[in-house]
Protein backbone atom coordinates (compact mmCIF):
# COMPACT_ATOMS: atom_id res chain seq x y z
CA UNK A 1 0.00 0.00 0.00
CA UNK A 2 3.30 2.13 0.70
CA UNK A 3 5.19 0.71 -2.23
CA UNK A 4 4.83 4.25 -3.93
CA UNK A 5 7.20 6.18 -1.09
CA UNK A 6 10.90 6.07 -1.29
CA UNK A 7 12.41 3.92 1.37
CA UNK A 8 13.80 5.44 4.55
CA UNK A 9 16.72 2.46 5.10
CA UNK A 10 17.15 0.01 2.32
CA UNK A 11 20.17 -2.59 2.31
CA UNK A 12 21.25 -4.37 -0.98
CA UNK A 13 22.82 -8.39 -0.54
CA UNK A 14 24.41 -7.28 2.52
CA UNK A 15 26.48 -9.30 4.56
CA UNK A 16 29.05 -10.08 7.67
CA UNK A 17 31.69 -11.66 8.43
CA UNK A 18 33.26 -12.70 10.95
CA UNK A 19 36.89 -14.69 10.30
CA UNK A 20 36.00 -16.91 7.96
CA UNK A 21 32.26 -17.22 8.38
CA UNK A 22 29.15 -15.11 7.15
CA UNK A 23 27.08 -14.56 9.92
CA UNK A 24 24.61 -12.94 7.39
CA UNK A 25 24.96 -12.87 3.57
CA UNK A 26 22.52 -11.81 0.65
CA UNK A 27 20.52 -9.14 3.21
CA UNK A 28 17.97 -7.07 1.30
CA UNK A 29 15.20 -5.54 1.97
CA UNK A 30 13.78 -2.01 2.93
CA UNK A 31 12.07 0.23 5.12
CA UNK A 32 9.60 2.89 3.79
CA UNK A 33 7.57 5.56 5.84
CA UNK A 34 4.55 4.08 7.88
CA UNK A 35 6.08 0.60 7.22
CA UNK A 36 6.48 -1.81 9.90
CA UNK A 37 9.09 -4.55 8.82
CA UNK A 38 9.87 -7.62 11.10
CA UNK A 39 12.88 -9.78 11.11
CA UNK A 40 12.49 -12.95 12.82
CA UNK A 41 14.39 -16.32 13.04
CA UNK A 42 16.03 -18.66 15.32
CA UNK A 43 19.73 -17.67 17.61
CA UNK A 44 22.27 -16.03 15.58
CA UNK A 45 20.40 -15.81 12.11
CA UNK A 46 21.29 -12.71 11.92
CA UNK A 47 18.27 -10.85 13.16
CA UNK A 48 20.36 -8.24 15.41
CA UNK A 49 23.09 -8.33 12.56
CA UNK A 50 20.63 -6.91 9.79
CA UNK A 51 19.17 -4.43 12.13
CA UNK A 52 22.83 -3.25 12.96
CA UNK A 53 23.74 -2.70 9.39
CA UNK A 54 20.57 -0.97 8.77
CA UNK A 55 21.62 1.57 11.70
CA UNK A 56 24.68 2.02 10.43
CA UNK A 57 26.57 0.50 13.44
CA UNK A 58 28.02 -2.37 11.60
CA UNK A 59 29.44 -2.04 8.23
CA UNK A 60 28.55 -4.61 5.66
CA UNK A 61 31.95 -6.50 4.57
CA UNK A 62 29.28 -6.88 1.23
CA UNK A 63 26.48 -5.24 -0.82
CA UNK A 64 25.84 -1.80 0.41
CA UNK A 65 22.85 0.15 2.74
CA UNK A 66 21.51 3.15 1.78
CA UNK A 67 19.70 5.94 3.96
CA UNK A 68 17.08 8.84 3.54
CA UNK A 69 19.41 12.01 4.60
CA UNK A 70 18.65 13.58 7.50
CA UNK A 71 17.10 10.60 9.05
CA UNK A 72 16.28 10.67 12.34
CA UNK A 73 16.83 7.28 14.40
CA UNK A 74 14.85 5.94 17.04
CA UNK A 75 16.76 3.17 18.77
CA UNK A 76 16.08 0.30 21.65
CA UNK A 77 19.02 -1.83 21.48
CA UNK A 78 18.49 -5.70 22.61
CA UNK A 79 20.89 -4.75 25.72
CA UNK A 80 22.00 -1.56 28.10
CA UNK A 81 25.01 -2.65 30.17
CA UNK A 82 25.04 0.53 32.70
CA UNK A 83 27.49 0.34 34.98
CA UNK A 84 26.25 0.44 38.32
CA UNK A 85 28.42 3.11 39.41
CA UNK A 86 26.76 5.11 37.20
CA UNK A 87 23.93 7.57 38.30
CA UNK A 88 21.40 7.93 35.43
CA UNK A 89 17.86 8.41 36.11
CA UNK A 90 15.05 7.20 33.15
CA UNK A 91 14.06 11.02 32.87
CA UNK A 92 17.49 11.47 32.06
CA UNK A 93 18.41 8.41 29.93
CA UNK A 94 15.65 10.10 28.05
CA UNK A 95 17.67 13.00 27.09
CA UNK A 96 20.69 11.03 26.45
CA UNK A 97 20.90 11.62 22.10
CA UNK A 98 18.90 14.92 21.97
CA UNK A 99 16.69 17.57 23.98
CA UNK A 100 13.49 16.14 24.55
CA UNK A 101 11.15 18.16 26.06
CA UNK A 102 9.54 17.70 29.14
CA UNK A 103 5.82 17.45 28.08
CA UNK A 104 7.19 14.61 25.40
CA UNK A 105 9.31 12.73 28.16
CA UNK A 106 6.10 12.70 30.63
CA UNK A 107 3.80 11.95 27.36
CA UNK A 108 6.12 9.05 26.07
CA UNK A 109 7.20 7.60 29.99
CA UNK A 110 3.35 7.49 30.41
CA UNK A 111 2.44 5.43 27.34
CA UNK A 112 4.36 2.48 28.33
CA UNK A 113 3.12 2.88 31.71
CA UNK A 114 6.16 3.99 33.54
CA UNK A 115 5.82 8.03 34.41
CA UNK A 116 6.11 7.04 38.22
CA UNK A 117 9.94 5.67 37.29
CA UNK A 118 10.84 8.87 36.14
CA UNK A 119 13.27 9.73 38.84
CA UNK A 120 14.05 5.85 39.17
CA UNK A 121 17.82 4.93 38.12
CA UNK A 122 18.23 2.85 35.55
CA UNK A 123 20.36 -0.24 37.67
CA UNK A 124 17.48 -0.45 40.09
CA UNK A 125 14.64 -1.31 37.01
CA UNK A 126 13.61 -4.70 36.21
CA UNK A 127 14.12 -6.02 32.43
CA UNK A 128 10.60 -5.49 31.51
CA UNK A 129 10.37 -1.93 33.16
CA UNK A 130 13.93 -1.14 31.11
CA UNK A 131 12.85 -2.16 28.12
CA UNK A 132 9.49 0.24 28.47
CA UNK A 133 11.77 3.04 29.67
CA UNK A 134 14.20 2.06 26.57
CA UNK A 135 11.09 1.97 24.21
CA UNK A 136 9.79 5.33 25.27
CA UNK A 137 12.98 7.29 24.80
CA UNK A 138 13.26 6.00 21.37
CA UNK A 139 9.28 7.18 20.80
CA UNK A 140 10.09 10.55 22.29
CA UNK A 141 12.52 11.38 19.75
CA UNK A 142 9.57 11.36 16.95
CA UNK A 143 11.81 9.54 14.69
CA UNK A 144 11.33 8.91 11.02
CA UNK A 145 12.83 5.26 11.21
CA UNK A 146 12.27 3.10 14.80
CA UNK A 147 14.49 0.53 15.00
CA UNK A 148 13.33 -2.45 17.69
CA UNK A 149 15.24 -5.17 18.73
CA UNK A 150 13.16 -7.34 20.49
CA UNK A 151 11.42 -4.65 22.09
CA UNK A 152 9.06 -7.00 24.45
CA UNK A 153 11.65 -8.97 25.77
CA UNK A 154 11.26 -9.75 29.87
CA UNK A 155 7.29 -7.90 29.73
CA UNK A 156 4.62 -9.66 30.75
CA UNK A 157 2.29 -10.58 28.43
CA UNK A 158 -0.64 -8.73 29.12
CA UNK A 159 2.07 -5.71 28.74
CA UNK A 160 3.72 -7.25 25.39
CA UNK A 161 0.67 -7.25 23.32
CA UNK A 162 -0.16 -3.15 24.86
CA UNK A 163 3.23 -2.59 23.65
CA UNK A 164 3.09 -4.12 20.35
CA UNK A 165 -0.55 -2.40 20.09
CA UNK A 166 1.57 1.13 21.53
CA UNK A 167 3.79 0.96 18.71
CA UNK A 168 1.36 0.11 15.96
CA UNK A 169 -0.71 3.40 17.54
CA UNK A 170 3.26 5.59 17.31
CA UNK A 171 3.26 4.56 13.37
CA UNK A 172 -0.04 5.22 12.78
CA UNK A 173 0.34 8.78 14.39
CA UNK A 174 3.73 9.53 13.18
CA UNK A 175 3.59 7.95 10.22
CA UNK A 176 7.43 6.49 11.02
CA UNK A 177 8.96 3.36 9.76
CA UNK A 178 9.40 0.88 11.88
CA UNK A 179 12.27 -1.76 11.75
CA UNK A 180 11.35 -4.86 14.17
CA UNK A 181 13.58 -7.96 15.53
CA UNK A 182 11.24 -10.31 17.19
CA UNK A 183 12.35 -12.31 20.27
CA UNK A 184 9.67 -14.90 19.31
CA UNK A 185 10.02 -16.65 15.86
CA UNK A 186 6.30 -17.95 16.39
CA UNK A 187 4.50 -14.51 17.63
CA UNK A 188 4.48 -11.84 15.29
CA UNK A 189 2.38 -8.59 15.14
CA UNK A 190 -0.87 -8.32 12.65
CA UNK A 191 0.48 -5.10 12.71
CA UNK A 192 3.44 -6.24 10.42
CA UNK A 193 3.55 -5.24 7.09
CA UNK A 194 6.59 -7.49 6.39
CA UNK A 195 8.03 -10.26 7.79
CA UNK A 196 11.36 -11.56 6.72
CA UNK A 197 12.59 -14.48 8.04
CA UNK A 198 16.19 -14.78 8.31
CA UNK A 199 18.71 -17.74 8.59
CA UNK A 200 21.78 -16.30 8.21
CA UNK A 201 20.29 -15.38 4.84
CA UNK A 202 16.61 -14.14 3.95
CA UNK A 203 14.37 -17.72 4.03
CA UNK A 204 11.46 -15.84 3.02
CA UNK A 205 9.14 -12.59 3.27
CA UNK A 206 5.20 -11.53 2.85
CA UNK A 207 2.70 -10.62 5.15
CA UNK A 208 1.96 -12.14 7.98
CA UNK A 209 -0.79 -14.41 7.50
CA UNK A 210 -3.36 -12.70 5.63
CA UNK A 211 -6.62 -13.87 7.72
CA UNK A 212 -5.38 -12.29 11.15
CA UNK A 213 -6.34 -8.92 9.27
CA UNK A 214 -8.84 -10.03 7.24
CA UNK A 215 -12.15 -7.51 7.95
CA UNK A 216 -13.71 -10.71 8.74
CA UNK A 217 -11.75 -12.05 11.62
CA UNK A 218 -11.89 -8.42 12.59
CA UNK A 219 -15.32 -8.32 12.88
CA UNK A 220 -15.97 -11.94 14.81
CA UNK A 221 -12.93 -10.80 17.34
CA UNK A 222 -13.14 -7.63 17.16
CA UNK A 223 -10.32 -4.70 16.75
CA UNK A 224 -8.05 -5.47 19.93
CA UNK A 225 -7.68 -8.46 19.84
CA UNK A 226 -7.22 -9.48 16.05
CA UNK A 227 -4.45 -6.24 16.13
CA UNK A 228 -2.71 -7.48 19.34
CA UNK A 229 -1.35 -10.62 17.85
CA UNK A 230 -1.20 -12.58 14.53
CA UNK A 231 0.21 -16.03 14.77
CA UNK A 232 3.38 -16.95 11.98
CA UNK A 233 4.62 -20.33 12.15
CA UNK A 234 7.90 -21.51 10.35
CA UNK A 235 10.10 -24.45 10.07
CA UNK A 236 13.35 -24.71 8.20
CA UNK A 237 13.92 -27.11 5.42
CA UNK A 238 17.82 -26.49 5.11
CA UNK A 239 20.50 -26.16 7.24
CA UNK A 240 24.00 -23.96 6.82
CA UNK A 241 26.97 -25.45 6.79
CA UNK A 242 30.15 -23.82 7.91
CA UNK A 243 31.17 -22.40 4.74
CA UNK A 244 28.66 -20.84 4.12
CA UNK A 245 26.47 -23.17 1.41
CA UNK A 246 22.92 -24.07 2.37
CA UNK A 247 21.95 -27.67 2.53
CA UNK A 248 18.51 -28.24 1.51
CA UNK A 249 15.84 -30.85 2.81
CA UNK A 250 15.92 -32.48 -0.75
CA UNK A 251 20.09 -32.90 -0.32
CA UNK A 252 21.01 -30.13 -2.75
CA UNK A 253 23.27 -27.94 -1.80
CA UNK A 254 23.92 -24.03 -3.10
CA UNK A 255 25.76 -21.20 -2.27
CA UNK A 256 22.41 -19.30 -1.59
CA UNK A 257 19.48 -19.80 -0.61
CA UNK A 258 16.70 -17.51 -2.34
CA UNK A 259 13.15 -17.93 -2.01
CA UNK A 260 12.77 -18.52 -5.89
CA UNK A 261 15.91 -21.08 -6.14
CA UNK A 262 13.49 -23.76 -6.13
CA UNK A 263 14.60 -25.52 -3.21
CA UNK A 264 12.09 -24.08 -0.68
CA UNK A 265 9.22 -22.47 -1.42
CA UNK A 266 7.82 -18.59 -0.41
CA UNK A 267 5.82 -17.61 2.85
CA UNK A 268 3.39 -19.44 3.06
CA UNK A 269 5.59 -22.65 2.93
CA UNK A 270 4.22 -25.98 4.62
CA UNK A 271 4.04 -25.55 8.31
CA UNK A 272 4.45 -29.27 9.55
CA UNK A 273 4.35 -28.40 13.19
CA UNK A 274 1.44 -27.31 14.64
CA UNK A 275 1.98 -26.77 18.23
CA UNK A 276 -0.51 -24.55 20.10
CA UNK A 277 0.79 -21.01 20.48
CA UNK A 278 0.52 -18.02 23.07
CA UNK A 279 -1.86 -15.80 21.80
CA UNK B 1 53.15 25.97 59.18
CA UNK B 2 53.30 26.59 55.89
CA UNK B 3 56.71 26.87 53.97
CA UNK B 4 56.59 28.06 50.73
CA UNK B 5 56.61 24.51 48.85
CA UNK B 6 53.95 23.17 50.82
CA UNK B 7 51.85 26.31 49.78
CA UNK B 8 52.68 25.01 45.72
CA UNK B 9 52.23 21.12 46.43
CA UNK B 10 48.76 22.12 48.04
CA UNK B 11 47.94 24.36 44.92
CA UNK B 12 49.05 21.97 42.30
CA UNK B 13 47.37 19.15 44.26
CA UNK B 14 44.40 20.64 44.53
CA UNK B 15 44.56 21.39 40.66
CA UNK B 16 44.92 17.75 39.73
CA UNK B 17 42.45 16.82 41.53
CA UNK B 18 39.50 18.93 40.15
CA UNK B 19 40.66 17.36 36.78
CA UNK B 20 40.55 14.17 37.72
CA UNK B 21 37.44 14.36 39.62
CA UNK B 22 34.96 14.45 36.71
CA UNK B 23 37.99 11.98 34.12
CA UNK B 24 37.58 9.42 36.95
CA UNK B 25 33.70 9.21 36.44
CA UNK B 26 33.77 8.75 32.86
CA UNK B 27 36.74 6.20 33.88
CA UNK B 28 34.94 3.95 36.46
CA UNK B 29 31.34 4.35 34.30
CA UNK B 30 33.17 2.80 31.28
CA UNK B 31 35.05 0.39 32.92
CA UNK B 32 38.06 1.49 32.18
CA UNK B 33 40.23 1.63 35.66
CA UNK B 34 43.11 -0.55 33.86
CA UNK B 35 43.62 1.80 31.10
CA UNK B 36 44.33 4.31 33.03
CA UNK B 37 46.56 2.49 34.75
CA UNK B 38 48.84 1.49 31.25
CA UNK B 39 48.79 5.50 30.46
CA UNK B 40 50.23 6.23 33.38
CA UNK B 41 52.76 3.37 33.35
CA UNK B 42 53.54 4.54 29.74
CA UNK B 43 54.35 7.73 31.27
CA UNK B 44 57.88 6.44 32.93
CA UNK B 45 58.76 5.77 29.10
CA UNK B 46 58.12 9.17 28.57
CA UNK B 47 59.77 10.38 31.13
CA UNK B 48 62.40 8.37 30.01
CA UNK B 49 62.43 9.54 26.32
CA UNK B 50 61.98 13.42 27.07
CA UNK B 51 65.13 12.49 29.01
CA UNK B 52 66.67 10.95 26.22
CA UNK B 53 65.95 13.50 23.71
CA UNK B 54 66.53 16.87 26.38
CA UNK B 55 62.76 17.71 25.76
CA UNK B 56 60.16 18.84 28.27
CA UNK B 57 58.77 16.02 30.16
CA UNK B 58 55.33 17.02 30.43
CA UNK B 59 54.93 17.27 26.51
CA UNK B 60 56.90 13.68 26.19
CA UNK B 61 54.60 12.49 28.67
CA UNK B 62 51.52 13.95 27.07
CA UNK B 63 52.53 12.15 23.59
CA UNK B 64 53.75 9.35 24.89
CA UNK B 65 50.76 8.86 26.62
CA UNK B 66 48.62 9.75 23.94
CA UNK B 67 50.36 7.51 21.31
CA UNK B 68 49.76 4.57 23.73
CA UNK B 69 45.67 5.77 23.88
CA UNK B 70 45.19 5.67 20.07
CA UNK B 71 47.12 2.28 19.93
CA UNK B 72 45.10 0.89 22.66
CA UNK B 73 41.78 2.13 21.07
CA UNK B 74 43.01 0.83 17.65
CA UNK B 75 43.97 -2.17 18.52
CA UNK B 76 40.70 -2.87 20.69
CA UNK B 77 39.00 -2.81 17.27
CA UNK B 78 40.26 -5.48 15.98
CA UNK B 79 40.55 -7.64 19.32
CA UNK B 80 42.46 -10.57 18.07
CA UNK B 81 43.94 -10.39 21.90
CA UNK B 82 41.56 -9.95 24.54
CA UNK B 83 41.18 -6.13 25.91
CA UNK B 84 42.84 -7.28 29.14
CA UNK B 85 45.79 -9.01 28.44
CA UNK B 86 46.63 -6.49 25.63
CA UNK B 87 46.83 -3.93 28.87
CA UNK B 88 48.93 -5.67 30.76
CA UNK B 89 50.81 -6.35 27.60
CA UNK B 90 51.77 -2.59 27.06
CA UNK B 91 51.63 -1.50 30.41
CA UNK B 92 54.51 -3.24 32.48
CA UNK B 93 56.19 -3.54 28.87
CA UNK B 94 56.06 0.14 28.40
CA UNK B 95 57.28 0.27 32.29
CA UNK B 96 59.95 -1.90 31.62
CA UNK B 97 61.52 -0.17 28.96
CA UNK B 98 60.93 2.83 30.36
CA UNK B 99 63.39 1.59 33.71
CA UNK B 100 65.89 -0.10 31.15
CA UNK B 101 66.21 3.76 29.10
CA UNK B 102 66.64 5.35 32.66
CA UNK B 103 69.11 3.01 33.65
CA UNK B 104 70.94 3.32 30.45
CA UNK B 105 71.46 7.14 31.05
CA UNK B 106 73.92 6.96 34.08
CA UNK B 107 75.38 10.85 33.01
CA UNK B 108 71.38 12.19 34.04
CA UNK B 109 70.68 12.27 38.09
CA UNK B 110 66.73 11.99 38.51
CA UNK B 111 64.74 10.71 41.32
CA UNK B 112 63.30 7.93 40.29
CA UNK B 113 60.85 7.13 43.85
CA UNK B 114 59.72 10.96 42.93
CA UNK B 115 58.74 10.32 39.34
CA UNK B 116 56.92 6.93 40.03
CA UNK B 117 55.40 8.65 43.50
CA UNK B 118 55.38 11.94 43.23
CA UNK B 119 57.52 14.42 45.38
CA UNK B 120 56.17 18.01 46.74
CA UNK B 121 59.49 19.49 46.98
CA UNK B 122 59.04 19.63 43.48
CA UNK B 123 56.35 21.32 42.81
CA UNK B 124 57.34 24.48 40.98
CA UNK B 125 56.04 27.56 39.85
CA UNK B 126 55.88 26.64 36.46
CA UNK B 127 54.41 23.35 37.48
CA UNK B 128 51.42 24.83 38.83
CA UNK B 129 51.09 26.91 35.36
CA UNK B 130 50.84 24.06 33.68
CA UNK B 131 48.52 22.10 35.98
CA UNK B 132 45.91 24.92 36.35
CA UNK B 133 46.51 26.06 32.09
CA UNK B 134 46.26 22.04 31.25
CA UNK B 135 43.53 21.30 33.92
CA UNK B 136 41.44 24.37 32.47
CA UNK B 137 41.95 23.25 29.19
CA UNK B 138 40.79 19.43 30.06
CA UNK B 139 38.14 20.99 31.93
CA UNK B 140 36.81 23.25 29.50
CA UNK B 141 37.19 20.55 26.40
CA UNK B 142 35.30 18.08 28.74
CA UNK B 143 32.33 20.58 28.86
CA UNK B 144 32.43 20.61 25.58
CA UNK B 145 32.18 16.81 24.54
CA UNK B 146 30.18 15.78 28.06
CA UNK B 147 27.01 15.22 25.89
CA UNK B 148 27.96 13.07 23.36
CA UNK B 149 31.07 11.41 25.39
CA UNK B 150 27.82 10.78 28.07
CA UNK B 151 25.94 8.94 25.33
CA UNK B 152 28.24 7.08 24.03
CA UNK B 153 28.84 5.92 27.61
CA UNK B 154 25.82 4.47 28.23
CA UNK B 155 25.64 2.58 24.99
CA UNK B 156 27.82 3.28 22.16
CA UNK B 157 25.81 1.28 19.54
CA UNK B 158 22.72 3.69 21.06
CA UNK B 159 24.62 6.83 20.52
CA UNK B 160 26.23 5.98 17.25
CA UNK B 161 23.07 4.73 15.88
CA UNK B 162 20.89 7.77 16.42
CA UNK B 163 23.65 9.73 15.07
CA UNK B 164 26.10 11.17 17.71
CA UNK B 165 29.64 11.78 17.10
CA UNK B 166 30.81 8.73 19.70
CA UNK B 167 34.34 8.02 18.36
CA UNK B 168 35.11 11.71 18.05
CA UNK B 169 34.16 11.67 21.85
CA UNK B 170 36.07 8.84 22.53
CA UNK B 171 39.43 10.00 20.90
CA UNK B 172 39.07 13.67 22.59
CA UNK B 173 38.27 12.39 25.87
CA UNK B 174 41.69 9.32 25.47
CA UNK B 175 43.92 12.83 24.84
CA UNK B 176 42.30 14.42 27.62
CA UNK B 177 43.35 11.49 29.94
CA UNK B 178 46.88 11.75 28.55
CA UNK B 179 46.74 15.41 29.59
CA UNK B 180 45.79 14.42 33.32
CA UNK B 181 48.66 11.80 32.98
CA UNK B 182 50.97 14.26 32.41
CA UNK B 183 50.49 17.60 34.51
CA UNK B 184 49.46 15.40 37.78
CA UNK B 185 53.10 13.42 37.33
CA UNK B 186 55.02 15.51 39.63
CA UNK B 187 52.11 15.24 42.15
CA UNK B 188 50.88 11.94 42.77
CA UNK B 189 53.44 10.63 40.46
CA UNK B 190 52.91 8.01 37.44
CA UNK B 191 52.12 5.12 39.16
CA UNK B 192 49.27 6.30 41.42
CA UNK B 193 47.61 8.96 39.35
CA UNK B 194 45.10 5.97 38.25
CA UNK B 195 44.46 5.78 42.05
CA UNK B 196 43.31 9.98 42.43
CA UNK B 197 40.89 9.18 38.95
CA UNK B 198 39.31 6.45 40.41
CA UNK B 199 39.18 6.39 43.77
CA UNK B 200 37.33 10.10 44.48
CA UNK B 201 34.93 8.97 41.30
CA UNK B 202 33.81 5.52 43.44
CA UNK B 203 33.13 7.83 46.60
CA UNK B 204 31.10 9.91 44.88
CA UNK B 205 28.71 7.68 43.33
CA UNK B 206 27.14 7.50 47.07
CA UNK B 207 26.20 11.14 47.08
CA UNK B 208 25.21 11.67 43.37
CA UNK B 209 21.76 11.11 41.91
CA UNK B 210 23.03 12.23 38.30
CA UNK B 211 26.13 12.31 36.46
CA UNK B 212 27.14 15.93 36.34
CA UNK B 213 26.42 15.72 40.18
CA UNK B 214 28.89 12.86 40.67
CA UNK B 215 31.42 14.51 38.57
CA UNK B 216 31.64 17.55 40.89
CA UNK B 217 31.52 16.04 44.23
CA UNK B 218 34.17 13.33 42.95
CA UNK B 219 36.41 16.54 42.67
CA UNK B 220 35.61 17.86 45.83
CA UNK B 221 36.48 14.25 47.38
CA UNK B 222 39.93 14.01 45.06
CA UNK B 223 40.14 18.14 46.76
CA UNK B 224 39.76 16.88 50.51
CA UNK B 225 42.09 13.88 50.01
CA UNK B 226 44.99 16.14 48.60
CA UNK B 227 44.70 17.97 51.77
CA UNK B 228 44.81 15.15 54.31
CA UNK B 229 46.90 13.79 51.96
CA UNK B 230 49.30 16.30 51.97
CA UNK B 231 48.79 17.35 55.31
CA UNK B 232 49.65 13.97 56.30
CA UNK B 233 52.75 13.56 54.26
CA UNK B 234 54.39 16.63 55.71
CA UNK B 235 53.53 15.60 59.65
CA UNK B 236 54.86 11.84 59.07
CA UNK B 237 57.89 12.43 56.53
CA UNK B 238 55.55 10.55 54.04
CA UNK B 239 55.81 10.71 50.00
CA UNK B 240 53.37 12.70 48.69
CA UNK B 241 51.35 10.82 46.46
CA UNK B 242 51.10 7.47 48.31
CA UNK B 243 49.53 9.67 51.14
CA UNK B 244 47.11 11.62 49.00
CA UNK B 245 46.20 7.88 47.92
CA UNK B 246 45.95 6.84 51.53
CA UNK B 247 43.57 9.33 52.14
CA UNK B 248 41.61 9.08 49.49
CA UNK B 249 40.99 5.41 50.09
CA UNK B 250 40.06 6.51 53.72
CA UNK B 251 37.54 8.97 52.01
CA UNK B 252 36.01 5.63 50.34
CA UNK B 253 35.80 3.67 53.16
CA UNK B 254 34.07 6.35 55.24
CA UNK B 255 31.42 6.81 52.52
CA UNK B 256 30.47 3.11 53.27
CA UNK B 257 30.02 4.55 56.94
CA UNK B 258 27.54 5.39 59.17
CA UNK B 259 28.94 9.08 59.09
CA UNK B 260 27.53 9.31 55.42
CA UNK B 261 25.17 11.63 55.79
CA UNK B 262 27.38 13.77 57.63
CA UNK B 263 30.25 13.88 55.21
CA UNK B 264 28.90 15.29 52.07
CA UNK B 265 28.02 18.43 53.58
CA UNK B 266 31.81 18.47 54.62
CA UNK B 267 32.76 17.85 51.02
CA UNK B 268 30.31 21.04 49.63
CA UNK B 269 30.96 23.63 52.75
Amino acid sequence: MLATKEPLVWLENCGVNRNGRWIARGISFGVRPAEIVTLIGPNGSGKSTSAKMALGILKPDEGSVGRGANLKIGYVPQKLNVDWTLPLTAERFMRLTGDVAQREIDLSLDKTGVLKLAKSELRNLSGGELQRVMLSRAIARKPDLLVLDEPVQGVDFNGEAALYELIKAVRDETGCGILMVSHDLHVVMAATDKVICLNGHMCCQGSPRAVATSEEYQKLFGQRASASLAIYEHNHDHTHLPDGRVAHADGSITDHCHPDDGHHEGPNHAHKKGEPHVG
Amino acid sequence: MLDDFFTRAIIGGVGVALVAGPLGCFIIWRRMAYFGDTLSHAALLGVALGLLMNVNLTLSVFVVSAIVALALMAMQKRASLSADALLGLLAHSSLAIGLVVLAFMTWIRFDLMGLLFGDILAVSKTDIAVIYGGGALVLAVLAWIWKPLFAVTVSAELAEAEGVKGERANLIFMLLLAIIVAISMKITGVLLITAMLIIPAATARRFASGPEQMALVAALCGVAAVLAGLFGSLEFDTPSGPSIVVAALILFVLSFSPLVKWLPNVGKS
